[in-house]
């Protein structure tokens, strides 16, 4: 079996006495599109953020293809291919769309602390920002603010930004938040089509997204992944009807 | 569902561009961004009218002016490349000017190397004591923005000036140091003996920096600098080390300060305590904000701005430094993007080609609302002599009359012109404001 694109050894996390993340062990295939879901609270984004860096773990290991993340900060390990969203939008809103692009761009194309070149007159920055502006539909609010740009748009740029530099394994935090059903389709088919070809790690609410997107599935409860398999399978899991799916199931439905 | 249905793109993506709540035809939406950018023609004209203000201001005291708002200028834009462009809040900058500047006088003292120098090149030394003060400084205070970044940098501006009465070699103590500019090697046959000899080394040297200051902003790490101020977060999660793009911006920063103390020093060939204190500091902070840190010409009109306050307004009266603090909680409080915001909120409605029909009612509001202030600022000044002139000294002289202080009759007249002007102001302004909507909205009769 080939490394897995992202590994999760006896993961923990601990803020005070109260345990948020209770070990978790997960691995992740490449080019897999692999979605977490679980009620609220069940630390599914303070698991990304134990991914990403932003906390650091208690206990346990973060391995990207078979390299050990310890220690990293955040923009090392961006730099090692692994880019994430944020569950609240997090974009430069005070910059233009095509700014917000540019600068997800810099640093993967080699331009890191330059102070040297010129960012208006560099072809592959303009051209490259063009083409994410162009999958991501925002190619007409090119020179608007960020922040003006609706909810639905912002989400698409971060979306834009996460995969702006190229990274190969993609993490997604609730893309979908806040959605109507039309925006919510819409997104789906944008993730599906930015990170064809790349590993996808996203959390998930929405249970019409994830069944629609997901390779493989992991159920995270209280701390714990009570089960990880394909979405049939998962669906079908007397554990997961019990804690948590089969009330959302029947709310889908 | 793994490779989605081109034909299904379709419909989603026009159906949802229905709902975007953008308009990118408002002008007023696309200038919310601020802007950094500038086009060539306004560097052309800002050269061509420094190299013939001479001509037209031909006395030294005008060059002495204009070479202070010059130093002031490139001292208030690298400030801004903290403020404005990389969100970060010193509140003791005036150390890395003032320690440049001392460096410059420290090489001017030293005959032989400095006999073996031309002085144009002077400030780059100045530049680059700035710039190794702010590497070691930089090196902890950049660790956060906010409110350690501004703690820190306040901490470490009273600290050196503090030093400059402990050390005393370096700082020269109460007296500060001294040099004289001319034993440099004459460039050209020129020895800068000359008030306009030194005006134009100061120009030559403005327009360098405040291009390199520019071209810095468009660069991979300037465009950072403006991510990770609005946004450290995400900055780290495109690869950035928040930290490092500080650090790299302040010690840009410390440079041009530094290079603003060595034109100090080539002008007034003395530095003292003065140059290095938090009152300093706070005075570029001020110019820096009246002007506007949103766009890079704003620390330029903010300079100007506040050297004429400083040099004209202090020539008419005493108080003038109370008027500069209201101007400047009033630009605080009112416009927070300073004058540079001021002038490009106007943008819009010439792009409409409405601004035409903002001038009378301009005229209607501003011109009476102007005429209170000056009422009022009156009975400032009258307040003042009031109290604080020498017993028996009755006589003042205000706008061109003068008058006796103690008498009713004046009170009477200029309480009478403030209440009339604001309230002429006061009733125009909502035709005023009206005006400005219908000069900001796209379309319909002009």
């Amino acid at each position: 079996m080939s490394t897995p694109a992202l590994e999760l050894i006896g993961l923990k996390k601990s803020f005070g006495k109260a345990e948020i993340i209770r070990g978790i062990d997960l691995s992740i295939g490449k080019a897999e599109r692999h979605a977490i879901i679980g009620p609220n609270g069940a630390g599914k984004s303070t698991l990304f953020n134990l991914i990403t860096a932003r906390f650091a773990p208690t206990a346990g290991t973060v391995k990207l293809h078979g390299e050990n993340l310890a220690g990293l900060e955040p923009f090392q390990i961006n730099r090692k291919g692994l880019s994430r969203s944020f569950q609240i939008t997090n974009i430069f809103p005070a910059m233009t769309v095509f700014e917000n692009v540019r600068c997800a761009l810099l640093w993967s194309q080699g331009y890191k602390y330059s102070f040297w070149h010129l960012v208006n007159s560099k072809r592959d920055l303009t051209e490259g920002a063009e083409a994410i502006l162009d999958q991501i539909n925002l190619l007409e609010r090119r020179n608007l603010p960020a922040g003006t740009l609706s909810y639905a748009e912002q989400r698409a740029l971060e979306i834009g930004i996460t995969i702006a530099g190229g990274a190969d394994v993609i993490m997604l935090d609730e893309p979908t938040a806040g959605m109507s059903n039309t925006e919510t389709d819409y997104i789906t088919d944008l993730i599906l089509k930015v990170t064809a070809g790349k590993t996808l790690i996203m959390v998930e609410h929405d249970m019409g997204v994830v069944f629609g997107l997901a390779d493989r599935i992991s159920v995270l409860v209280y701390g714990e992944i009570i089960a990880t398999g394909k979405p049939a399978d998962v669906r079908a899991d007397a554990r997961v009807q019990e804690a948590y799916l089969g009330a959302a199931l029947e709310a889908e439905h | 569902m793994t490779v989605s249905d081109p034909k299904h793109d379709v419909p989603e993506g026009a159906r949802y561009k229905e709902q975007i709540t953008t308009d990118p035809s408002k002008p007023a939406q696309r200038m919310r961004a601020g802007s950094m950018t500038m086009t060539l023609a306004p560097w052309l004209i800002a050269i061509l009218v420094l190299v013939f203000l001479p001509a037209v201001f031909t006395n030294n005291s005008a060059l002495t002016i204009m070479n202070q708002m010059s130093i002031t200028i490139v001292f208030a834009l690298a400030y801004n490349m903290l403020l404005g462009q990389g969100g970060m809040l010193s509140f003791g900058h005036a150390v890395y000017a003032g320690v440049g500047g001392f460096a410059c006088m420290h090489i001017m003292n030293m005959s032989d190397f400095f006999e073996s120098i031309p002085l144009v090149i002077l400030p780059i030394f100045g530049g680059l004591f700035g710039m190794g003060l702010a590497m070691i400084v930089g090196s902890f205070s950049t660790r956060s923005a906010g409110t350690v970044f501004a703690m820190i940098s306040l901490g470490v501006g009273e600290l050196i000036a503090a030093c400059s009465v402990i050390i005393v070699a370096f700082f020269g103590g109460e007296e500060g140091i001294s040099g004289d500019r001319t034993y440099a090697q004459p460039f050209f046959g020129v020895e800068f003996l000359q008030q306009i000899e030194v005006y134009y080394l100061t120009i030559a040297w403005l327009v360098i920096s405040a291009v390199l200051m520019y071209l810095w902003s468009r660069t991979p790490v300037g465009r950072m600098a403006n991510a990770v101020r609005d946004n450290p977060e995400r900055a780290e999660f495109l690869g950035y080390s928040s930290r490092w793009v500080r650090y790299y911006s302040f010690i840009a920063s410390g440079f041009f300060c530094g290079i603003a103390g060595g034109l100090f020093a080539i002008n007034y060939e003395i530095l003292t305590e003065e140059n290095l204190n938090t009152t300093s500091s706070g005075v570029i902070l001020l110019v820096t904000f009246l002007g506007g840190v949103g766009f890079f010409f704003g620390p330029i009109i903010g300079a100007i701005a506040f050297t004429l306050l400083q040099t004209v307004l202090s020539l008419s009266t005493e108080l003038w430094a109370f008027y500069a603090g209201v101007l400047f909680v009033a630009t605080v409080m009112f416009f927070p993007g300073g004058l540079a915001g001021l002038i490009m909120m106007h943008v819009p409605a010439f792009k409409l080609g409405k601004s035409s029909g903002l001038v009378m009612p301009y005229l209607k509001t501003l011109l009476p609302g102007a005429i209170g202030v000056l009422g009022l600022a009156a009975l400032v000044e009258m307040t003042f002599h009031f109290r604080h002139a020498a017993t028996g000294d009755d006589e003042m002289t205000l706008f061109w009359t003068t008058f006796n202080s103690h008498d009713v009759l004046p009170w009477v007249i200029a309480i009478a012109i403030t209440v009339i002007g604001l309230g002429i102001a006061k009733v125009t302004a909502p035709s005023l404001k009206e005006a400005w909507n219908e000069a900001n909205t796209a379309g319909g009769a002009s």
